[in-house]
C-alpha cells in the first residue's frame, strides 16, 4: 500500500471539495446488489522485503540456462546480452512512458523506433518496417491476413517446416476460415521445403506462401527458386525468420524479392523470459505500405523546420478506422523494439557479421563431432546456420531426459510436433556454448548410446 | 533539438561491444553455405563505439516523458506508478533466463506463479477461468471474440453480429471484425447505455455485446445487469473490455454483473510499465460456459505439481508462440502480492477520489458534458475555450509548458473536443493541485491571451510537428 500517497487529512479535504461524506459515496452509481460485501480473497499485502524473499523463492523452483548447459533454440535463443542493453532499457524515461501520442515530449521513443525501423529494413533488405508486433508467430498470422487483403485470394500455403506454434497461431487468427490453410510437406531427405512441392500445391486461389528461413529444423531454404514460383502465380511471398542473428551472414529475404518479411526479434537483446515478452518484427515493400498492420514512425519537421519524429499513417489503424482497420494491434512491444535497436547499434556492422559467423562455427563444430557417433546422425542434408536436427535411432524424449540428469538441456524432442520424427531432436548452438559444452554433449551422447 | 540519428554518427571500422574469441575451429562460411545465399554487406548499418551508443540512447531518453518524470494523466491508459521492485523480480535469473521449452519439472516456479496469478485475476473479476496468453489488451479482445465465435459455431448456429457502443475503444470493433463479426453500433445518448437501446438491436443473430465498464466517459454502466439479461435471453454473450478495471478492484466484480468474458490489461491496472508502447499483457477471464474454448496451453495443477495442458479439443488454439508475456506476469503478480486485498481496494478508491476531485475543481473553468460522480477518470471538453478559438489540442500542448503530460484528447469520439483525465491513485493531492492550477491558468490564458496557448508548446525541445507533411511524403527509415 506504500504506492498510495493519500493521508487521512488529504482524503478528508478532497471529500469536502467534492461535497460528500465518505469514500464509499463515490460508488453510489454501482447498484448495491453488485457491490462487494466482503474483501477479496487474496493473500495479505507484503512489505517489500518479504515480497522479495517470497518471489525469489518461487523463482528458485525454476531451472534456468545459468544452471544448465543449454542447446535449446526452436524460436527462443540464448545469446549474450551486452551490459549496455540493460542499462539503457532501465532508463525509466523509456520504460515508464506510454505510446508516443504527444510527439513533442516523446522524441526519445519516436526516434528510437525510427532507428529500429531502419535497422530491420537494413537487415531484411525490405523498404518499410512497423513499430513491432507481439511476437514472430502473431506477426506471421498478420502477414497472412495482409496477403489476403492484397490479392483477395482465399488460400494460404504454409511450409510444414515453419515453426509448429507459428502455424497454430496462423490457424487461430484465421478462426472459422482455418480450413483455407494448406501445408506443404518438408523433404525428409533435406529437411527443406521442396521447390517442386511448392509448384504442385500452388494455384490461382493461393493468397500467399509462407517459408521460414532458416526453417524450424535449421535448414536454409532455397528462397530464390520458391520466390520465382510464388510470383509467377501472383501470390504473396512471406518469409519468416525466428533466428535473425543469421542475417549477419545470410542474404536478406528482400534480395529474393520477398513481399513480407516477419519474424522474432528476441535474439536481439531480449532475455528468454520463459517465452515472452518477445519482439515481432514486420517488414514489407513500399507498395504494400498501406496494407501493413501496426504503428509507423515517420520523419517530419516542426514549425521552425527542425527535424522530428511522429506516429504517422494512423488512418489505417483501429483508433481511426475502427472495424475497417488493417489490424486490431494497439499496444505492441515498444520496449523490446528499443532493446533491439540498442543491441544492434552496440553490435554494429562488424559485430553482427562476426557473431553470426561464431554461431555458424559452433554449430558446425557440433556437427563435425557428431560424426564420431555411430548411432547418431544429422537427420537432414540441407545447409544449416546454428540449429540442426539429429536422428538418435531411439526415443528422443528418453535421451533428453537422460541428458538433463547430466545438467544438459539437450535440445527439444520433435515427437510432439512431428510424430514421424519420434527419434529426432532439434539442437541449437550459439556463442554461449563453449567448446567444452559441446564436447560434453558429445561425450554424454556417446555414453548414453553405449559407444 | 533533434538528436542526430545513430546512422549519422557512424564511422567505418568503429565497433561497440567486443565479440567472444572463437574456441572451435574457424570455418569459411563458403564451405558450408552456398555462395548465392551468403550476403555481401549490410548497407548503412551503424558502426559506433560503446560510448557513442550509450550517449546516443541516454540523450534520447532525456527527450521522453514517463511516469517517473512527471504527472501523466492519460485517460483510459492508467499511467500509475510502476513499483521498482517489480522490475527486479522480473529480472530474477529463475524467470528471465528460463527457456520456454525447458522441461516442466524445471519450470515449476514459473508455472506456480502463472497458476496463482490466474487465480488472483479470477477472484478480482469474478470470472471462473483465466488464460494469461494474450500479449496485450487488444490481443485479449481478439481471444475473447474468437472464443465467442467458436462457441456459436459449435452450437451449430453461427451468429454474425456484435453490438458495440459508439464510445468504445477502437480496438473493440477492430477485434470483433478480425474474429469474423459484423459490428452494430449503438449510441450512448446520456453517457450510459440504456437497456432499451440494447433491446432494440439485440436479436438471434447477435453473438455478443461488447462494452466497457466503467465506460470511456468515466461513468459506471448502472444498468449493466438488466442489459446483460437482455443479451443472455437472446442467447448472446456480454464481453467487457477490462481496460478500466482500476476503478473496481475490491468494490464490485464484473462476473457478478452478468459479464461472460473480460480481458485484463496488466500494463494498466496491475502496474506493469507500458514501455513507450508495450510490452503489455492481456489475460482473458471467462465464465464456465466458455472455459473449454480458452487457448492452449492451460496451466494445470495436480497435487503439488504444475504442468502445461494441451488436451483441450474445443480450444480456439494458440494466440502466440509459447505462453504469453511471462515477464509482465511476474510484475503483475508482484504488484498484487504487495498490495493485498485491502491495498487493491484502496487503489480503486483513491483513483476514483482523485478523478472526482479534479472534475469538481475543473468544472468551474471547463465544460463538463456529464455532470455526475465519475469513476477513475473524467471527461471535459473545450466548449468554453473554443469560443476564443482555443481548442483541446492547444490546451494539451500548453500543459507541456507547465511540465505535465497532457490527458487523452479527442476521445471518446462522442464528446467533441474531449479532454479525458485519469489521475490514478499513485498521485498525491499536491501533484493534483498543481495540475489543477495549471489547467486553471490555461483557462485564463485562453480567455485573455489565447495566442500563448495556441503557440504552445514553447519550452519543449521540439515544437508542434507537421503531421500532414509526414503523411504526404512518408519517410519511414533513414537512407544514406
Amino acid at each position: 500500500m506504500s504506492y498510495i500517497p493519500h493521508t487521512d487529512n488529504d482524503i478528508k479535504e478532497m471529500l469536502g471539495v467534492i461535497g460528500i461524506k465518505a469514500v464509499h459515496d463515490l460508488f453510489n452509481a454501482i447498484p448495491p446488489d453488485i457491490r462487494l460485501k466482503t474483501p477479496l480473497n487474496l493473500p495479505n499485502e507484503l512489505p517489500e522485503q518479504e515480497l522479495v524473499r517470497e518471489i525469489t523463492n518461487i523463482s528458485r523452483k525454476n531451472g534456468n540456462i545459468e544452471d544448465y548447459i543449454s542447446f535449446i533454440g526452436a524460436g527462443a535463443y540464448n545469446h549474450y546480452v551486452p551490459s549496455i542493453v540493460h542499462h539503457i532499457i532501465l532508463r525509466s524515461e523509456f520504460y515508464t512512458a506510454y505510446t508516443p501520442y504527444q510527439p513533442e515530449i516523446s522524441q526519445g521513443t519516436l526516434q528510437a523506433i525510427f532507428e529500429y525501423q531502419t535497422l530491420i529494413c537494413q537487415l531484411t533488405g525490405m523498404d518499410v518496417t512497423n513499430a513491432s508486433m507481439y511476437d514472430g508467430a502473431s506477426a506471421s498470422a498478420e502477414a497472412v491476413l495482409m496477403a489476403q487483403r492484397i490479392n483477395s485470394r482465399p488460400e494460404c500455403l504454409l511450409s510444414s517446416a515453419l515453426h509448429p506454434e507459428y502455424r497454430e497461431v496462423v490457424k487461430t487468427y484465421l478462426g472459422i476460415r482455418r480450413d483455407s490453410i494448406k501445408e506443404i510437406p518438408f523433404c525428409t531427405e533435406t529437411g527443406a521445403t521442396p521447390v517442386e512441392a511448392v509448384e504442385r500445391y500452388i494455384d490461382k486461389d493461393t493468397a500467399c506462401v509462407v517459408i521460414q528461413y532458416p526453417n524450424f529444423f535449421g535448414s536454409i531454404e532455397d528462397l530464390s527458386a520458391i520466390s520465382e514460383i510464388v510470383h509467377k502465380n501472383g501470390s504473396v511471398f512471406i518469409v519468416v525468420i525466428t533466428e535473425p542473428i543469421s542475417l549477419g551472414l545470410l542474404k536478406p529475404p528482400g534480395a529474393f524479392d520477398a513481399d513480407i518479411v516477419v519474424g522474432e526479434g528476441q535474439a536481439f537483446g531480449s532475455a528468454l523470459n520463459l517465452g515472452g515478452p518477445y519482439l515481432g518484427f514486420f517488414a514489407t515493400k513500399e507498395g504494400f505500405l498501406r496494407n501493413m498492420p501496426g504503428r509507423l514512425v515517420g520523419e517530419t519537421i516542426d514549425k521552425d523546420g527542425k527535424r522530428g519524429y511522429i506516429l504517422t499513417l494512423a488512418t489505417r489503424e483501429q483508433h481511426i478506422r475502427r472495424e475497417k482497420a488493417t489490424s486490431n494491434i494497439c499496444t505492441n512491444e515498444g520496449l523490446c523494439a528499443l532493446t533491439a535497436a540498442i543491441y544492434l547499434t552496440a553490435l554494429g556492422k562488424t559485430g553482427i557479421v562476426n557473431l553470426a559467423k561464431i554461431n555458424l562455427c559452433k554449430m558446425h563444430y557440433l556437427r563435425q563431432r557428431l560424426k564420431e557417433l555411430k548411432n547418431v546422425k544429422p537427420a537432414f542434408s540441407s545447409p544449416v546456420f546454428n540449429e540442426c536436427v539429429i536422428n538418435l535411432n531411439e526415443d528422443g524424449d528418453t535421451v533428453i531426459k537422460s541428458l538433463l540428469k547430466q545438467g544438459i538441456l539437450g535440445g527439444i524432442s520433435l515427437k510432439r510436433f512431428y510424430p514421424q520424427l519420434n527419434s529426432h531432436i532439434l539442437l541449437c548452438a550459439t556463442e554461449m556454448n563453449t567448446k567444452e559444452d559441446i564436447d560434453m554433449l558429445i561425450e554424454e551422447l556417446k555414453e548414453l548410446k553405449n559407444e | 533539438m533533434s538528436s542526430g540519428l545513430i546512422f549519422e554518427k557512424s564511422s567505418k571500422g568503429r565497433r561497440g561491444i567486443s565479440i567472444p574469441k572463437l574456441d572451435v575451429p574457424d570455418i569459411n562460411p563458403l564451405d558450408v553455405i552456398p555462395h548465392d545465399v551468403l550476403r555481401a554487406d549490410i548497407e548503412g548499418f551503424p558502426e559506433v563505439s560503446e560510448l557513442d551508443a550509450v550517449r546516443h540512447f541516454v540523450n534520447l531518453s532525456q527527450m521522453n516523458f514517463g511516469v517517473d518524470t512527471g504527472f501523466y494523466p492519460l485517460g483510459s491508459c492508467t499511467m500509475k506508478y510502476n513499483p521498482k521492485v517489480n522490475e527486479d523480480m522480473a529480472r530474477l535469473s529463475g524467470f528471465s533466463k528460463a527457456h520456454p521449452y525447458q522441461a516442466p519439472e524445471l519450470s515449476q516456479g514459473a508455472l506456480q506463479l502463472m497458476y496463482e496469478l490466474e487465480g488472483f485475476l479470477s477472484e478480482i473479476s469474478g470470472m471462473d477461468a483465466v488464460t494469461l496468453q494474450p500479449a496485450a489488451g487488444a490481443h485479449g479482445e481478439l481471444c475473447g471474440m474468437l472464443m465467442i465465435s467458436a462457441y456459436v459455431k459449435a452450437k451449430g448456429k453461427p451468429r454474425k453480429k456484435v453490438i458495440i457502443p459508439d464510445t468504445a475503444h477502437g480496438t473493440n470493433p477492430a477485434s470483433s471484425n478480425l474474429a469474423g463479426f459484423t459490428v452494430v453500433t449503438i449510441k450512448e445518448g446520456k453517457g450510459i447505455i440504456s437497456p432499451e437501446a440494447v433491446a432494440s438491436v439485440m436479436d438471434e443473430d447477435t453473438a455478443a455485446l461488447m462494452l466497457t465498464n466503467p465506460n470511456t466517459i468515466g461513468l459506471f454502466e448502472t444498468n449493466i445487469k438488466e442489459i446483460a439479461d437482455i443479451v443472455h435471453k437472446k442467447g448472446g454473450f456480454v464481453y467487457c473490455d477490462g481496460a478500466n478495471l482500476n476503478a473496481l478492484m475490491g468494490i464490485a466484480k464484473l462476473g457478478d454483473m452478468g459479464v461472460d468474458v473480460i480481458q485484463f490489461n496488466l500494463h494498466k491496472t496491475f502496474s506493469t510499465p507500458h514501455g513507450g508502447g508495450g510490452p503489455g499483457s492481456g489475460p482473458v477471464g471467462v465464465k464456465k460456459i466458455l472455459e473449454p474454448f480458452l487457448p492452449v496451453p492451460r496451466i494445470i495443477k495436480r497435487g503439488k505439481r504444475f504442468n502445461l495442458g494441451f488436451n483441450c479439443p474445443m480450444s480456439i488454439g494458440r494466440l502466440k508462440a509459447f505462453y504469453g508475456n511471462f515477464g509482465i506476469m511476474v510484475r503483475a503478480y508482484s504488484y498484487i502480492r504487495a498490495m493485498g486485498p485491502d491495498g487493491l481496494k484502496k487503489a480503486s478508491e483513491m483513483a476514483v477520489l482523485n478523478a472526482n476531485y479534479i472534475m469538481e475543481k475543473l468544472k468551474k473553468a471547463y465544460h463538463l458534458p456529464f455532470d455526475q460522480t465519475c469513476m477513475h477518470e473524467c471527461v471535459l471538453s473545450d466548449k468554453v475555450q473554443s469560443e476564443k478559438d482555443v481548442y483541446t489540442l492547444d490546451i494539451a500542448k500548453r500543459l507541456m509548458d507547465y511540465g505535465f503530460h497532457p490527458p487523452t484528447i479527442y476521445f471518446p469520439l462522442v464528446v467533441p473536443g474531449a479532454i479525458m483525465i485519469e489521475p490514478t491513485e499513485t498521485e498525491s493531492k499536491e501533484t493534483i493541485d498543481r495540475f489543477i492550477a495549471a489547467m486553471m491558468t490555461i483557462a485564463n490564458e485562453a480567455r485573455e491571451s489565447p495566442d500563448i496557448v495556441k503557440n504552445a508548446p514553447q519550452t519543449t525541445k521540439i515544437g508542434r510537428l507537421d503531421e500532414v507533411n509526414a503523411v504526404k511524403k512518408p519517410v519511414l527509415r533513414w537512407k544514406p
